[in-house]
């Protein structure tokens, strides 16, 4: 029998390191000390309700355990096998008591479903994929519905675009399926350009036999017998283990002619592309795969109509076809029950930034900010302040404390002033500033606009202008209602879904951070103490001691002597020249008098 | 020429891959046969996951312990990469984050041979259908 206690920091600072020596005491004084095992391990990440004490081999989950409970524990559980139930893990909802880890909130609030296999099995080994029931749902579609019954159960599940935008995905493939046409295109959208984000990657990584499964299906489903993979050449990994699953596949006769005997013939095909965002935008990538500049163009035609090579075809996202297989082998009904009203199923989110949980998570839709953050994703690093979660990459936005209740979904985010987006989640802290963070997105979309519209090419150029001088203690009032004025232009007039969603982290930031765009302009400071220009170093003249320590390091010969020698010191004090400092901080980290100070 | 011809075909086929998968999980020697899985995304490997399963592998040899090691994807707790998931016979599969050379030793000499727990450990923190 083991005895696992939690040494994490949490549960060490309430005591834990106290419950081990009792448990071990008391074991020993009955003479159990060789029989039970007390194991001091990392931390359970439950921590809101540590100390955390779990006896195995049955899997008990005791929380918020004190000193003096461990002999009540012995003595119940280890010795006569009870289970003491005032220590169990009370349910908020039902107010009953949950034994087994398995069925607690915090470990039921993930479910994976696009991410199912990832982790789970070997990726480039189609037998371990076939024995989890892989490629089963096309054998299914194959034998037993037609394609008419496929778009429809897709319908019916309620599964929309997990690139961002939300279409539903039955509905579009409905639509490619009317254009009959001799030759048409499944097209994986697999050019995931959100900055931190990393979901389509993982499950291409993980479970790439998902991806092959799905566009045959689509393919049978809308009429087309080539799949095309746009990914981009930074994904090597990706790109292999995606070659390794096709080869596979075709060697098993899961692609290529005559798949499983029912005369479709279906195979799939990679294009690589040089990673830019743009070419995330569906006209764009069709563009690029077609040899062309990877731009934008006007629709309609939508590429259910004209796509590839003026060919019918259908683009879905990574995300969207690893749900498409267990859709059909589980039904649409299951898939349907999972999930908020209008978005079904679960979402795949890259958890980054000040949060102790980094990781790639999936829950299902519905789910709040707030549960992801504390419960998932352990809280904000070193106990700070929870100041603001972005979601969407560069066309989504910062959403504050009071949207933490918001459930993620794609109608809600979108009410809230930022969107569901491909899955980025990036949560800050009070040591992040608005404006710069505003600023960051911007600088990304300048760098990634093609240039082939001129609100987006120029009015972003213009936009990030206004924010590098509010960053600089340049900015008036002016500048935040014209800012207003171009993202108001941008979101009207530009050519495509990236163009028009472009200013969506400036106005969600001047709506929800109005205060902080202000005391940039006005108070000339940023109270994140980010944006550098706005710093000011200065020495207390009264704790200075004159040492010369700072003016010795000063790279820029800012710091001087000044004529004030403070009672009880010998040397004269020294001052900063405000026009020469680079705020590279090197005084303040001379220092050994705490003089310095940033304001 | 094909191997795999009908659904029937691919349905048999899973039956028996899922016995050999069984046969793996619930051997009759238990002594013989760990698994352990190392989450090999991108991510994974950037942070060494690599040099820690081929240290692994030498290290298992050199401890005469029977394991099988599995590469698979991203288990995403990104936090704690490299990540491997342990599973001795009989027991339930455990987690470990961090792990470099060392805590890779440790694990083998301690948890593996010895049934003793070591630091590090990962709650599994979702469902999987």
């Amino acid at each position: 029998m083991h005895v696992l206690v939690c040494g994490g920091t949490g549960c060490q600072a309430s005591a834990s390191a106290q419950i081990i020596k009792n448990f071990e005491d008391i074991l020993a004084a009955k003479g159990l000390q060789d029989e039970v095992q007390v194991v001091r391990t990392g931390c359970f990440g439950f921590c809101e309700k540590g100390p955390i004490v779990k006896i195995m081999p049955d899997n008990t989950f005791y929380t918020q355990v004190k000193p003096e409970d461990v002999e009540k524990i012995v003595n119940e559980h280890i010795i006569k096998g009870r289970k003491v139930t005032d220590l169990l893990y009370m349910d908020p909802e039902n107010k009953e008591h949950v034994a087994d880890s398995k069925h607690m909130g915090f470990y039921r609030k993930q479910l994976r479903i696009a991410l199912r296999n990832c982790g789970f099995i070997n990726p480039e080994n189609i037998d371990e994929c076939i024995s989890r029931g892989g490629y089963e749902a096309l054998g299914k579609v194959l034998s037993e519905m037609t394609p008419q019954q496929v778009v429809d159960e897709i319908t019916k599940s309620g599964l929309r675009g997990r690139g961002g935008a939300g279409f539903p995905t039955g509905v579009k493939w409905g639509l490619c399926a009317k254009n009959k046409c001799d030759e048409m295109y499944v097209i994986c959208n697999a050019d995931e350009g959100d900055p931190g984000a990393f979901m389509d990657r993982s499950i291409m990584e993980g479970d790439p036999h998902s991806i092959v499964e799905a566009m045959a299906i689509c393919g049978y489903a809308i009429g087309a017998t080539h799949g095309l993979v746009y990914i981009r050449a930074e994904y090597p990994l990706a790109i292999h283990r995606l070659q390794v699953a096709i080869a596979q596949a075709r060697e098993y006769g899961l692609l290529g002619k005559d798949i499983l005997g029912s005369g479709f013939d279906f195979d799939i095909e990679l294009r690589y592309g040089a990673g830019a965002f743009v070419c995330g935008e569906e006209t764009a990538l069709i563009h690029s795969m077609e040899g062309k500049r990877g731009e934008p163009t006007l629709k309609p035609p939508f590429p259910a109509v004209s796509g590839y090579m003026a060919k019918p075809s259908n683009v879905n996202n990574v995300e969207t076809f690893a749900n498409v297989p267990i859709i059909i082998t589980k039904g649409a009904d299951w898939f349907a029950s999972i999930g908020s009203e209008k978005s079904k199923g679960t979402k795949v989110f890259a958890l980054a930034g000040q949060i102790n949980n980094v990781g790639l998570i999936e829950v299902p839709m519905g789910t709040t900010l707030r549960d992801i953050i504390y419960e998932i994703g352990g809280g904000i690093k070193g106990g700070r302040k929870f100041k603001a979660v972005q979601t969407g990459g560069p066309s989504g936005g910062c959403l504050t404390e009071k949207h933490l209740d918001t459930p993620i979904d794609y109608e809600s985010l979108a009410a809230a002033g930022s969107m569901m987006g491909s899955g980025g989640m990036v949560v800050m802290d009070d040591t992040s500033c608005m404006v710069a963070i505003a600023k960051f997105y911007l600088e990304f979309t300048c760098e990634e606009s093609c240039g082939k519209c001129s609100p987006c090419r120029i009015g972003n150029k213009r936009m990030l202008e206004i924010l590098t001088k509010i960053t600089e203690g340049r900015g008036t009032m002016d500048d935040l209602q014209e800012l207003r004025n171009l993202a108001a232009v941008i979101k009207d007039t530009a050519l495509c879904g990236l163009g028009q969603t472009s200013p969506n982290p400036v106005l969600s930031t001047l709506d929800n951070f109005w205060d902080e765009y202000v005391e940039h302009v006005v108070d000339k400071k940023c109270r994140a103490g980010v944006c550098k220009k706005l710093m000011r170093y200065e020495i207390d003249k009264e704790k200075c001691i004159g040492c010369g320590a700072c003016k010795k390091n000063c790279p820029a010969e800012a710091i001087s002597k000044t004529d004030y020698i403070a009672p009880g010191h010998k040397l004269p004090s020294m001052t900063i020249d405000p026009s020469k400092c680079i705020k590279c901080g090197a005084c303040i980290s001379t220092c050994k008098f705490s003089a310095i100070s940033v304001k | 020429m094909a191997k795999v011809k009908s659904l029937a075909e691919l349905k048999a086929m899973r039956e028996k891959l899922q016995s050999n998968l069984d046969l793996r999980e619930k051997s009759n020697d238990p002594d013989s046969l760990v698994q352990i899985k190392v989450a090999m995304a991108t991510c994974g490997i950037a942070a060494g996951a690599k040099q820690v399963m081929e240290h692994m592998m030498e290290k298992a040899d050199e401890l005469k312990i029977g394991v099988v090691f599995t590469q698979t994807g991203c288990m995403g707790y990104c936090h704690a990469e490299p990540t491997i998931e342990v599973k001795c016979p009989g027991k339930d599969p455990i987690v470990f984050g961090h792990v470099d050379n060392n805590r890779a030793d440790e694990i083998l000499t301690k948890y593996v041979m010895n049934n003793e727990m070591v630091d590090g450990v990962i709650p599994v923190n979702y469902e999987t259908i």
